[in-house]
């Protein structure tokens, strides 16, 4: 385990971008003392420019960028975290549910898997935001919806080698119930590669996210960095940073969640780090 | 391989996609039970103005008064009619709707992958030929970038360097309709209009691809066939560009082929900051109608799209690597 943070932890790559997400994490949490009215309030006049009275200036209708970043931050995340659970969730019982029993339940429960990574899944996501009208609840439940599969490919896979160990195997002959078996042997030994994987997912939670929000899908009530760019696309022209700086904010995170789980990924698998 | 046996495989995969699109129809039918209101209205286009006329009728016609397995096999059986009905919004059935869009997206999205699949492939090369140097580091850290970059960002960022503060190529559309253009001219026009939403669409798969292919090139490096061709005394290019190119190729083809459904999400969003007619931009323009049947009809062809896309790849990997067995 030691070794494990050892080798984590230096890698300046996973140190730098863990500084970013610690940075926004708390911007996130403190989002309502640092900016304590509401982000949607209108503050000065539209389109004052950077480093004025407002450090990022104000949009369209005069709301000020800072406020809505510091804002958005927290929708992002929270939603992206919440989707990335369920997903986890639900992923991790539909592959280990078919890794386990085999047979007629893993084909099925696999064919069901493959069919919602083959429909196109962004498309289905819209369609379900819109059909469940559009709030961070619909969020969560479209993003998780389209983002399980892979979680469930990698706990089946993790589940179907572990299964053939012998401790398994031993668990079993001392007549334990399959429920423990899973959840008390099993499971524990898949964590690694199911980090990896959900740490990945929660970057595309909130590239799926933004895009949503960009379409004007996003929870209405919610400021997000992809609403700011939707709302901030038409005066591209005359007031770049609107669009420019939010999609700073959402580059660097999810760039530094990734760094992140490639990090994780190495230092778990150290013999796969050359390749 | 004999072309029977091609034809059988054709077919087998053709049968194979039977459930898939199946599942799509089910999936439409549980989603307009998701709705509010009741699927009536929804199919007419919710607030589209329909006549309560047209409202009784698709009650009729679709068995709203029955019981939900009869609606379900009667909404089955319109969807694989291809009737997928009318949109108000439009004044037009929904099916001519999506097909006159079709060409567009398909513009986009081949145009998209000759381009990420040709520059992924080759930066993945160079830098497995470079491993280790300054070279492969700054692929690997554009790959990075490009890899966590929304895709409509990247496409307002270019317009913003390209078009507006450059003025090298348009901002939006497929054409200068004002222009007329014809013949030569016109293909010009449009492949200027193309630039943007294909490089923006392209940048994610190229770096997927990029980093791909550079790993399958040094996993593929170490193998023993390898070693035998460099004991024969070929020069590492004649290995790189002979052998070792050609089997790093497969599971690049195999992960683009997976992408497609992916590709054909990102087109939605590139089409809706580029205004290029296509799916997508039909697809943006029924969420702002509220026209939740266009958006079905549109979700139930891009599957079909995706899964016909999936079967021609599949064959054309079949064709190039005669190693698989189709059986």
């Amino acid at each position: 385990m030691q070794s494990f943070w050892r080798r984590f932890l230096n890698n300046p790559r996973v140190v730098l971008s863990l500084v970013w997400l610690t940075f926004i994490v708390a911007v996130a949490v403190a989002a309502p003392l640092l900016a304590p009215s509401s982000p949607f309030a209108i503050v000065a006049k539209p389109f004052s420019p950077p480093f004025g009275e407002f450090l990022l200036g104000t949009d369209s209708l005069g709301r000020s960028l800072l406020a809505g970043l510091i804002h958005g931050a927290r929708t992002s995340l929270l939603i992206a975290i919440l989707a990335t659970l369920a997903a986890v969730a639900f992923g991790t019982c539909v592959g280990a549910i078919a890794g386990f029993y085999g047979g007629v339940i893993d084909d099925l429960l696999m064919r069901v898997s493959e069919f919602f990574q083959t429909i196109p899944s962004f498309i289905f996501a819209i369609v379900l935001v819109a059909i469940l009208a559009p709030s961070g609840t619909s969020l969560v439940i479209a993003i998780a919806t389209v983002s399980w599969p892979p979680i469930a490919r990698v706990v089946r896979g993790e589940v179907l080698t572990i299964k053939a160990r012998e401790f398994v195997q031993a668990a079993i002959v001392a007549g334990q119930r399959d429920m423990p078996i899973l959840v008390g042997q099993v499971l524990p030994n898949a964590l690694s590669p199911l980090i990896v994987t959900g740490s990945l997912l929660v970057a595309n939670a909130i590239l799926i996210e933004s895009a949503l929000s960009f379409l004007g899908l996003g929870a209405p009530d919610l400021m997000s960095w992809g609403f700011q760019i939707g709302a901030g696309r038409a005066f591209l022209r005359d007031a770049w940073w609107l669009v420019t700086v939010p999609g700073v904010a959402i580059l660097l995170t999810v760039l530094a969640i990734n760094l992140v789980g490639e990090g994780l990924n190495d230092a778990l698998n150290p013999r796969l780090r050359d390749l | 391989m004999g072309s029977a046996r091609l034809w059988r495989y054709v077919f087998r995969r053709l049968l194979q996609a039977i459930p898939v699109v199946l599942g799509v129809v089910v999936l439409n039918f549980l989603l307009l039970q998701l709705a509010p209101g009741d699927a009536a209205t929804v199919l007419a286009g919710e607030a589209g103005g329909a006549p309560a006329e047209y409202v009784q009728a698709l009650r009729q016609r679709f068995g709203l008064d029955k019981p939900v397995p009869v609606q379900l096999a009667l909404y089955v059986k319109n969807i694989l009619a291809l009737d997928l009905g009318y949109s108000f919004r439009n004044q037009s059935p929904v099916l001519p709707l999506i097909l006159a869009r079709l060409s567009a997206t398909l513009l986009l999205m081949g145009t998209t992958l000759v381009l990420s699949l040709g520059i992924g492939v080759l930066l993945g090369l160079l830098a497995a030929v470079w491993v280790r140097s300054w070279k492969d580091h700054l692929i690997s850290v554009a790959a990075i970038i490009a890899y966590a970059m929304p895709l409509f960002w990247i496409g307002l960022m270019l317009i913003l360097l390209f078009a507006i503060k450059l003025d090298w190529l348009p901002t939006s559309g497929m054409e200068d309709a004002a222009a007329f253009y014809e013949g030569w001219e016109r293909v010009v026009d449009i492949a200027r209009h193309l630039i943007l939403p294909a490089v923006t669409l392209s940048l994610f798969y190229m770096a997927l691809y990029a980093r791909l292919m550079r790993a399958t090139m040094l996993e593929q490096r170490g193998l023993d066939y390898v070693t035998t061709a460099r004991a024969k005394g070929l020069s590492e290019r004649q290995i790189t560009l002979r052998h070792v190119l050609r089997n790093a190729l497969m599971p690049v083809v195999t992960v683009a082929g997976v992408q497609v459904g992916s590709l054909l999400g990102g087109s939605v969003v590139v089409e809706s900051v580029f205004a290029w007619p296509g799916l997508g931009q039909l697809a943006f323009q029924a969420l702002f109608a509220r026209d939740l049947n266009l958006l079905l009809g549109i979700f139930f062809i891009s599957s079909c799209l995706v899964v016909t896309i999936n079967i021609v790849v599949d064959v054309v990997y079949v064709l190039l690597d005669p190693r698989v067995r189709v059986g």
